[in-house]
């Protein structure tokens, strides 16, 4: 008999499902998958060494673009690691609006994610429906830092500036006019925090929703239950944080263990899977999504009460503001230098992470007493998730590696950075 | 006694004359190592019940070459003109594939760092690495310990050429397929060596050398503030006797 050899299929870069620019090299036994060779790094910028050549201030922009569907949540790892060594903290205001704008992240992130993965797995509505309340949140992005993705909203020090007063309302035009117009602007008549209001006394209803088309559903459980298992000891010893550690029962929250911002002030739950598998992770980003949603309505209730600084006001790091240039000598001084020069950072070496939505975002930063960093090493949970590939993969069909990378949550951002 | 300081404790009684330093900044500790203790050490890290260290959270390489040094030494060159307003040399990002800076050979210069966490004890811990020899800078390979190192390791090899000992893939990772250098290397250009364009006439993609010119915009300075003064007594740990 003529001996039967395996298959070697190749997986993208341009394969709807690859979420990106993955490459998986997939050896096959017919339908089931014997080796997994994902081939990363076509996105590759060097970020890190990109920021070794620019001010410490000059690369919080980037930072956005290594996770693009999870931005101010990498720019609080960066800029958290300058204010360690900087030895500085940002004003209780601020910490709160980071805190805020961290969960607002979450949720935009665990949207687009709920949305693909089933799209991915042939759930169409989800997608459309998922893209509703991320335009709102993005809004929010947008009335803050005039970008509604790539933010560069948090400074070290602070936050850019406080939230608006006035919450941005959508104008007649050809595509929104009459109800429509209406609708979409009745929550915007009051301030941002109106609008979050707002949005997160609905929200909750609308996870309902996407509830009600996903978790009872016959296809969507037979494509999740108990395909791409985790066990503890795995997600340990492959590194795993975030919700792919938590779907295996492990209940580590960097926001609850090892707290930041305002996380320490703010109640919520840790949600916890049992059996790691896709359908357990998706439960966990469900109920983190409205864990979410309570931290925000928290967050908005103390920035109500709470007036004040949202930045320091230490020129020698924080620049001054243009009308105090005009008059001030001393101002004008700080200006030059800081837009010239930057700041000197004393040396040292920090580590400093970040609950993001996909696991722990942490960036290690080395300064030798210079305005540039010495080394910046962003430490990406995507990477380190897509590197167990290989192992978890192994001995499940071809339709349920689409189901695992869905799962994973990869953005290639921030894996090729 | 806080937690650091216990950790420190528990880490000089168990590994002793293994650490040759072994550090608090920040409310981090730092412990170095021999890279002949390497693996030793990391299953000891692992496996003890006090350490615990189970997860591998990132792993990097670190090119210490021009570590401190400024671009622009405006003490030395004022004159009753002035002093030098331009940046001369060699610095970081200044120079092209041709004029890359050959001679950097120093001791000490590659280091793979290993940034640890213990769930069960909630406690970090970075291990730092120093490589022997800075022609094949060599480290051993700690993916038997904790798996998650593979990528992480990889990683390393392709942006800083260290290479791990007893690693099962040793593979470039996130450079091209077929490129040449190690990118992250503070001796590699930030421009890169080639670019990649569409030839209409050969109607393929081709590699031809960078059109573009090195250009960095603000000089790197290393400033004397006195407030850091605290800070760099503290940091004059022995990495950087160098």
């Amino acid at each position: 008999m003529e001996e039967i050899r395996n298959y070697t299929m190749n997986f993208g870069p341009q394969h709807p499902a690859a979420h990106g620019v993955l490459r998986l090299i997939l050896e096959m036994d017919g339908e089931v998958v014997v080796r997994a060779d994902p081939h990363i790094g076509l996105l590759h910028r060097g970020t890190e060494k990109l920021a070794e050549s620019k001010p410490f201030s000059q690369s919080i922009g980037y930072m956005d673009r290594l996770d693009y569907v999870s931005m101010m949540c990498s720019e609080h790892a960066y800029v958290r690691a300058i204010e360690k060594l900087l030895g500085i903290q940002a004003p209780p205001r601020a910490q709160y609006i980071r805190t805020l704008f961290d969960e607002i992240t979450r949720i935009l992130n665990h949207l687009m994610w709920v949305g693909s993965n089933a799209l991915d797995l042939g759930a169409m509505a989800v997608f459309l429906y998922a893209f509703r309340e991320r335009e709102e949140l993005m809004d929010c992005y947008e009335a803050v830092s005039g970008a509604r993705m790539h933010a560069t909203y948090y400074r070290p020090g602070g936050v850019y500036r406080d939230l608006p007063t006035q919450m941005p309302q959508y104008r007649e035009s050809p595509w929104h006019k009459g109800e429509d117009l209406k609708r979409l602007n009745q929550w915007r008549q009051g301030s941002m925090l109106d609008f979050l209001d707002a949005f997160s006394e609905d929200f909750p209803h609308k996870v309902d929703e996407y509830e009600e088309l996903l978790t009872n559903n016959r296809i969507w459980k037979q494509r999740t239950v108990g395909i791409g298992v985790v066990s503890p000891e795995q997600a340990r010893a492959w590194g795993m944080t975030g919700p792919m550690l938590r779907g295996s029962g492990i209940a580590w929250d960097l926001r609850k263990k090892q707290p930041y911002a305002a996380y320490a002030d703010v109640d919520f739950d840790i949600p916890v899977g049992a059996n790691g598998d896709c359908y357990d992770r998706y439960l966990v980003r469900m109920a983190e999504m409205r864990q979410s949603n309570r931290i925000i309505r928290q967050c908005v209730e103390w920035l109500r009460r709470n007036p004040g600084p949202v930045i320091l006001e230490s020129h020698k790091i924080i620049p001054p503001q243009r009308a105090d240039m005009k008059e001030d000598m001393e101002a004008l001084i700080h200006h030059f230098k800081l837009f010239t020069e930057g700041y000197t950072v004393p040396a040292g070496e920090c580590y400093s992470a970040v609950e993001a939505p996909k696991g722990e975002f942490g960036v290690y930063m080395i300064s030798d007493g210079a305005n540039k960093p010495f080394r910046v090493k962003v430490r990406a949970p995507g990477f380190v998730h897509l590197s167990s590939m290989d192992e978890i993969v192994r001995g499940h069909m071809l339709a349920d590696v689409v189901a695992m990378i869905g799962t994973y949550d990869v953005v290639f951002g921030e894996i090729d950075r | 006694m806080n937690a650091t300081a216990t950790l420190i404790e528990q880490l000089q009684a168990r590994f002793d004359a293994q650490l040759l330093s072994c550090s608090q900044r920040l409310d981090e500790v730092t412990i170095e190592v021999a890279p002949g203790d390497l693996l030793a050490v990391a299953r000891n890290l692992r496996d003890s019940d006090e350490l615990a260290f189970e997860e591998l959270i990132d792993l990097c390489g670190v090119d210490y070459l021009g570590h401190g040094q400024s671009e622009w030494e405006t003490s030395e060159q004022v004159t009753s003109k002035g002093y030098s307003r331009g940046v001369e040399g060699a610095g970081p990002g200044r120079f092209d594939w041709d004029g890359r800076p050959r001679d950097a050979d120093m001791p000490r210069r590659y280091a793979a760092v290993l940034h640890l966490l213990s769930l069960q004890h909630n406690r970090r811990l970075r291990v730092r690495v120093f490589c022997a020899d800075q022609g094949l800078p060599m480290v051993p390979s700690v993916t038997a310990v904790w798996p998650a190192a593979n990528w992480f390791e990889r990683e390393a090899f392709d942006l800083f050429g260290i290479v791990f000992d007893g690693h099962p893939d040793l593979r470039r990772i996130l450079t091209d397929y077929g490129f040449v250098g190690h990118a992250f290397r503070k001796d590699f250009p930030l421009i890169g060596n080639v670019e990649v364009r569409y030839d209409p006439e050969r109607q393929r993609v081709v590699y031809q050398p960078v059109s573009i010119e090195p250009r960095v915009l603000v000089p790197r300075v290393v400033r004397e503030d006195s407030r850091y003064e605290q800070a760099a007594a503290e940091t004059a740990d022995p990495w950087r006797s160098n």
